[in-house]
């Protein structure tokens, strides 16, 4: 918000990306690289892990200028992004825990604090998440591409009055949505039924709609499951070619991801999207 | 995109990753433990994600043309004439609809005389002004209301 924040004569608090175990080629790999405010990465140590860490100004990083940042959308492009490039170049040299976006301290002493206290939780995450990354599968369906696509369209009765002749292309319009979210949902348990014996885990996030949901037609399925690296081209191949010759619906695989979804214990109540 | 992730010390050519597939990892996944500085993602979440995009998606959708429900008078209460575009995927559908409305218009002012000729008082929804000039004032009423 208010301009003039100097980093350097302005005091610094420490803001964590990821955590990893130390004694990895991580420890060095990214120190040094740029960080949020263009800050170096640096690692810090306690006990056998260490934080992915950068310096950044308190008056953006404090509580009012974090939430300013993240209410503003360019603003929060560039932290999500840069959080996230951070987190992916750590993630070529050891298994890390993502932290989620805006994780800040006010010292390194307070982050290795932070590390003592979680030490055994985060150690049994890690040693769960080894060698593992997240592929994200998403569903879409879309009825006004199964039109363009079913041969011409529902036929009309020209010799109709025109009231019946709207409702005729209405209720054809209505059973084409059905149809094609159907077969959207039948293309989605065939995803969960093809992957079963390759996933080790597998979460549901919510659909994602909104602007930044590019993708053409509606977002019915947005999951994540958590893949044996050796395992992730089996697990492509697997859902290769699933919805081609169901038209109006579309399957989308992304990653291979840190695993940011499977970075939490599951919840007692079973996994939920919160 | 573009001028504000150019300031992301990675860029883009680190990722191919879309934002949204991004911000829902990095906002709502991830490892959660309490720092020292307090934000309530909640309310961001609410804020940025929920209404601004949704919003935005809304003109978006416009933008593109997506914009059917609004003329739609089953889904819509503000699908009226002269409002309209063409729907896209069925181009004769908008001129059956005003073919439909014609053929409505029609039908009312029917109805109004038939009921004006054999003394039946005015269908509610006209309102007032009944007595004077059935016929044609009862239809131009009901196209009034129409119109608004």
């Amino acid at each position: 918000m208010t301009a003039e924040v100097d980093p350097v004569t302005e005091s610094a608090m420490s803001y964590v990306y990821a955590v990893s175990r130390a004694g990895t080629p991580l420890d060095e790999a990214l120190a040094g690289r740029p960080g949020l405010e263009g800050g170096p990465l640096r690692a810090v140590r306690a006990g056998e892990l260490m934080a992915l860490v950068s310096s950044v100004p308190s008056a953006l990083y404090g509580t009012e200028g974090m939430k300013a940042q993240m209410e503003d959308l360019g603003r929060l492009e560039v932290l999500a992004r840069t959080h996230h490039a951070v987190v992916e170049a750590a993630y070529e040299h050891a298994a890390v825990l993502p932290m989620r976006l805006a994780t800040v301290y006010l010292d390194d002493e307070r982050v290795r604090g932070m590390l003592g206290e979680r030490e055994p939780e985060f150690t049994a995450l890690l040693d769960r998440l080894n060698d593992h990354v997240e592929l994200g599968v998403k569903v879409y369906a879309d009825p006004r591409e199964a039109v363009t696509v079913s041969s011409g369209g529902p036929e009309t009765d020209t010799a109709a009055s025109p009231g019946r002749a709207y409702l005729q292309r209405r209720r054809a319009q209505q059973q084409n949505h059905r149809r094609t979210y159907r077969a959207a949902g039948a293309v989605a348990s065939e995803v969960t039924a093809r992957v079963a014996g390759i996933a080790a885990a597998h979460v549901t996030h919510r659909p994602q709609q909104g602007d930044l949901a590019q993708a053409a037609g509606e977002n019915i399925v947005n999951d994540a499951y958590l893949v044996h690296g050796s395992q992730a081209d089996a697990f492509r191949a697997a859902l290769a070619g699933l919805a081609d010759d169901t038209p109006g619906v579309r399957v989308e695989i992304t990653g291979p991801w840190a695993p940011y979804s499977f970075a939490t214990p599951p919840a007692p109540g079973g996994g939920g999207t919160r | 995109m573009g001028a504000s992730s150019a300031a992301s010390p990675y860029g883009q050519q680190q990722s191919s990753a879309n934002l949204a597939d991004i911000l829902e990892r990095v906002l709502d996944k991830g490892v959660v433990i309490a720092g020292d500085i307090q934000i309530n993602l909640l309310d961001i979440e609410l804020l940025t994600i929920k209404l601004r995009l949704l919003v935005a998606s809304v003109d978006k959708a416009k933008e593109m043309g997506i914009d059917w429900w609004e003329h739609d008078p089953s889904l819509s209460s503000r699908a009226r004439p002269g409002s309209r575009t063409e729907v896209p995927g069925t181009p004769r559908d908008g001129a059956a609809v005003d073919q439909v409305e014609a053929e409505n218009a029609r039908l009312r002012a029917e109805i109004a005389e038939l009921r004006a000729a054999v003394g039946l008082p005015a269908a509610s929804a006209a309102g007032a002004g009944q007595d004077a000039l059935p016929g044609r004032a009862e239809a131009q009423d009901v196209e009034g209301e129409e119109s608004k």
